[in-house]
């Protein structure tokens, strides 16, 4: 970047205090410290105490700060601590395996059987629920998944049902998709779209069958895009609390409704802050894993 | 050729039922508010105005709807200037540890909400500042900031960089370019990255009800009615809720799309 020579003109008005603060905080740093200020006192500091507190100790009600591994022994030594730690892996596994096959042919044809102008606007259709209260879609879909509710009425007409779809890992799923499934489309999109597609036609032409060709050309040329959506698509699914307790029925409870109960039934923090610890651990390595993965060379 | 079509209007049709998939919970929702049932279902009850004349009269829907308006007016406007700093220094400047720097904005967003309330609340109320309006607001700053700035970034990313040079070369002050050039070729960018820090941070809950404390913002108290019951205002508050983020997150696009647009017949 080219730097102008604006410096040599300052001492003619130097005196005045505003050129003299502006002279002590570059205009650099009058850019770049404000975030770095923000981050580290509302961002950083935060999680930082939060892994201090799964140290602290409760006494008579009240948080101490200690440093004792009490809470720790606790929680690991609890067997529906490790229930729910495997339900949630569990479930944020399987429901990054349904998202992306489910996600995969839209993606697909959106990427590669539409017009550009299309494609463009499925996008910004995808963009708008991503970014629309969940809440209220998941107690629409409350209210849809019922018993008496809408699909089951449905199903009345042609015969068949009423089918038990809530207070099960099903409705969880539900809930997932809706959470994940705009997202991931829109990675998976861009992701494929991306890809030269000579390449695939060229495996046409060689007489490769169309299913081989999505699987071994491609899957791996949009290989990073794809890993870094179901990347998000876990660590969304891992981290919600709300699908798995209103759809799910929260029997046993995930890792994230655990941390609810915890905080909101009394004054329990360090042992949600475990369990948050815990997460945040598992969340590493599952994107380090999935980076790593990603920008690996060769698949073989 | 006959396969291929056949293929193509499986796809078509595929793609339909996805969309159907993730829009029907929205239709719904606004369906139901104006359905006389408790339950609702199908075939639909008679048509009815009383849940929305029930939050109409509710004066903590009021003022939750107060508090979330403050809330993400605030948020966006300082989440919108955070990021803009932020997108032009990773513009401008190259300096060490700058990884570092950017990981520290762009992070917040993949950590679990859950996570973040938990270690809100615990360092607000360890640094004394929990339960006020603007707890929630700093709390939703830092999840919107990366936002902004990501949105922000991509525009800088379009300007000629000869642009600010010539604007120094002619005698204006990095401050001045930075006014007359930089923000006014961002301004897209800024209005849309506005509206989208409001739609988000006016939909968050989950930070928002660990730390609100009396506080309340709108999707909390929607947590709470659910929580209880089934009770169909929640269609009503949920409609409302709709309509406002769906608005902004539609403003913050159009914003974006139909600047894009004339530059590109401009340069040819």
């Amino acid at each position: 970047m080219p730097v102008s020579e604006q410096n040599t003109q300052l001492p003619l008005v130097e005196t005045t205090p505003k050129r003299r603060f502006a002279r002590l905080l570059t205009f650099k740093d009058a850019l770049r410290l404000p975030i770095i200020i923000w981050q580290a006192l509302f961002f950083i500091a935060p999680l930082i105490f939060m892994v201090a507190m799964s140290f602290f100790i409760v006494r008579n009600y009240r948080m101490t700060e200690a440093f004792e591994m009490k809470n720790w022994l606790k929680m690991m030594s609890r067997d529906y601590f490790w229930d729910s730690y495997g339900l949630t892996i569990g479930l944020a596994t399987l429901a990054t395996l349904v998202v992306m096959t489910v996600a995969f042919p839209a993606a697909y044809t959106l990427a590669f059987r539409v017009s550009e102008n299309t494609r463009r606007w499925a996008v910004f259709l995808l963009i708008i629920p991503f970014f629309t209260s969940y809440l209220v879609r998941i107690f629409s879909w409350y209210v849809i998944l019922a018993e008496s509710g809408v699909i089951n009425a449905m199903l009345g007409y042609i015969g068949l049902g009423p089918y038990i779809m809530l207070n099960t890992q099903f409705g969880t799923i539900v809930g997932y998709m809706t959470l994940t499934l705009p997202l991931v489309i829109i990675l998976q999109t861009l992701s494929l779209a991306n890809i030269d597609w000579s390449l695939v036609e060229a495996a046409h032409n060689l007489g490769c069958r169309p299913w081989r060709t999505v699987f071994c050309i491609v899957l791996p040329l949009a290989r990073t895009g794809l890993i870094i959506a179901a990347v998000f698509c876990f660590i969304l699914s891992f981290g919600d609390f709300v699908s798995p307790y209103y759809l799910g029925g929260s029997k046993p409870p995930t890792l994230p409704i655990l941390i609810v109960d915890t905080v909101k039934s009394g004054q329990q923090w360090p042992r949600a802050a475990v369990v948050a610890v815990v997460m945040m651990v598992t969340l590493f390595i599952v994107a380090f894993g999935g980076i790593a993965a990603a920008y690996r060379r060769r698949v073989r | 050729m006959k396969p291929d079509r056949l293929l193509k209007w499986f796809l078509y049709g595929y793609l339909g039922l996805v969309f159907v998939f993730i829009f029907s919970p929205i239709l719904f929702s606004i369906i139901f508010s104006f359905n006389s049932d408790r339950f609702p279902t199908i075939p639909l009850g008679g048509f009815t105005l009383k849940w929305y004349k029930t939050i109409w009269q509710d004066p903590d829907v009021w003022e939750a709807a107060r508090t979330s308006l403050v809330v993400s007016f605030s948020v966006a406007t300082i989440a919108t200037f955070l990021g803009f700093t932020t997108a032009y220094t990773d513009y401008r400047y190259r300096f060490k540890l700058k990884p570092l720097y950017l990981a520290l904005i762009l992070l917040p967003p993949t950590i679990p909400l859950i996570i973040m309330a938990l270690a809100m609340l615990a360092w607000f109320a360890k640094i004394g500042l929990s339960g006020q309006v603007f707890s929630i607001i700093i709390a939703h700053t830092v999840l919107t900031a990366p936002f902004a700035m990501a949105i922000i970034r991509l525009r800088l990313s379009q300007m000629d960089e000869s642009l600010e040079s010539a604007a120094w070369n002619l005698g204006a002050s990095q401050w001045r370019a930075l006014r007359r050039v930089i923000i006014p070729f961002c301004r897209p960018a800024i209005i849309s990255s506005f509206c989208l820090t409001a739609a988000v941070s006016f939909d968050e809950f989950a930070i928002a009800w660990f730390i609100s404390g009396l506080n309340k913002t709108i999707p909390v108290v929607i947590l709470e009615i659910v929580t209880g019951n089934i009770d169909p205002q929640v269609n009503a508050i949920g409609s409302f809720v709709f309509l406002t983020s769906m608005t902004l997150v539609i403003i913050a696009q159009m914003v974006l799309m139909t600047k894009n647009k004339t530059e590109k017949g401009k340069n040819g």
